[in-house]
């Protein structure tokens, strides 16, 4: 890709962030909060946050992959669920898979 | 004190200000914003390696300052793939960033162009961090630390397109970012409903990867949260100072 096509990748992708960031507070900014809203809410962040996770660890592009990564995020996993420093897991993470990949 | 702007909605009488709630999100953010220095350290390696020059990498990470959108995009540039592929990528990465304002939305005061400005500061790390027990967020909470997380965010990259020629796969230090997420996710499972939330969100979207182009799986998975639907009033363990 040519240096102008990255520069317009990147001002496209600022300006999409920018707007996705804004919906939500634009449209219903300062509403009160029906409690049903709010038992969704609390449960927008694990679904996500397990999405992600489970999408880079275990697949590579539109495959399923397991690979050296998915040990060392499974590695880290164990640490951090027993109340590791997230630095600490990160560490672990990138150590375990250098590991594998260099034996 | 809540006219001045001061107080989130319905703070107590004698809760802290918004400049100590401001440094206790920058204090709790800051084991994340290390691990984000490394891992934009590794964007900026990555980005400079497929053709970006250091400014560009640099002022990507400036402007756009979310790691997934980045990284996808940049997945996408590596591969070849053009600018509309790219930046689709990188905006159905963000589209979580949806729901999440969605959520924060109520908590934030003020005309919209100040409320889409402060919706500007949701990252993954603080808008969790920030979200308390009734479902409402402590705003100034969520700025502190989207701060500490923006500087080592910028300056990762710097480190990163400076450093060059650092082969990030042999390093591991792809497996940081899903890990930077496990963390997030970890401290999140404090309850069986959000343990079910997870586990559905996770199985919603590993079930899409082969069919859907990448970040609609995960856009997809936010509606695991509907699970909330069939829970009335159930008190939150978040109340509780025990984590976890």
């Amino acid at each position: 890709m040519s240096d102008r096509d990255i520069w317009i990748v990147i001002g496209l992708c600022a300006a999409v962030t920018a707007v996705i960031k804004a919906t939500g507070p634009v449209a219903l900014g300062g509403r009160e909060l029906p409690a049903w809203f709010s038992n969704v809410i609390q449960l927008v962040a694990p679904a996500l946050l397990a999405a992600l996770v489970c999408v880079s660890a275990l697949a590579d592009g539109d495959e399923w992959a397991i690979g050296a990564d998915t040990a060392g995020v499974a590695a880290a996993g164990v640490l951090l669920w027993r109340g590791a420093n997230i630095i600490v897991g990160v560490a672990v993470a990138a150590g375990v898979t250098a590991l594998l990949r260099a034996v | 004190m809540a006219g001045a702007g001061e107080g989130a909605p319905g703070a107590p009488e004698g809760a802290p200000g918004a400049r100590e709630r401001f440094r206790d999100g920058f204090r709790a953010a800051v084991p994340y914003a290390i691990a984000g220095f490394v891992i934009s350290m590794s964007f900026g390696v990555l980005a400079t390696d497929a053709g970006f020059s250091a400014i560009a990498a640099v002022v990507m990470s400036a402007i756009v300052f979310a790691g997934s959108a980045q990284f996808t995009a940049l997945s996408v540039i590596a591969a070849g793939g053009s600018v509309g592929a790219a930046v689709v990528g990188a905006a159905l990465m963000n589209s979580r960033f949806l729901p999440m304002g969605i959520a924060l939305a109520p908590s934030l005061p003020g005309p919209a162009a100040v409320r889409a400005a402060q919706g500007q500061a949701v990252v993954d790390s603080s808008w969790a961090m920030a979200l308390r027990g009734d479902g409402t967020f402590d705003r100034w909470f969520l700025f502190g630390g989207t701060a500490v997380q923006y500087l080592t965010w910028f300056s990762g990259t710097v480190a990163g397109v400076l450093a060059g020629g650092v082969d990030v796969e042999s390093l591991g230090l792809d497996a940081m970012f899903p890990t930077f997420f496990l963390a997030l996710l970890i401290a999140e499972l404090r309850s069986g409903r959000a343990k079910g939330a997870a586990a559905l969100g996770a199985l919603l979207a590993l079930a899409l990867v082969p069919v859907a182009p990448a970040g609609v799986p995960i856009l997809v998975a936010s509606l695991a949260s509907l699970l909330g639907l069939r829970w009335k009033a159930e008190p939150d363990a978040r109340a509780e100072d025990e984590p976890r």
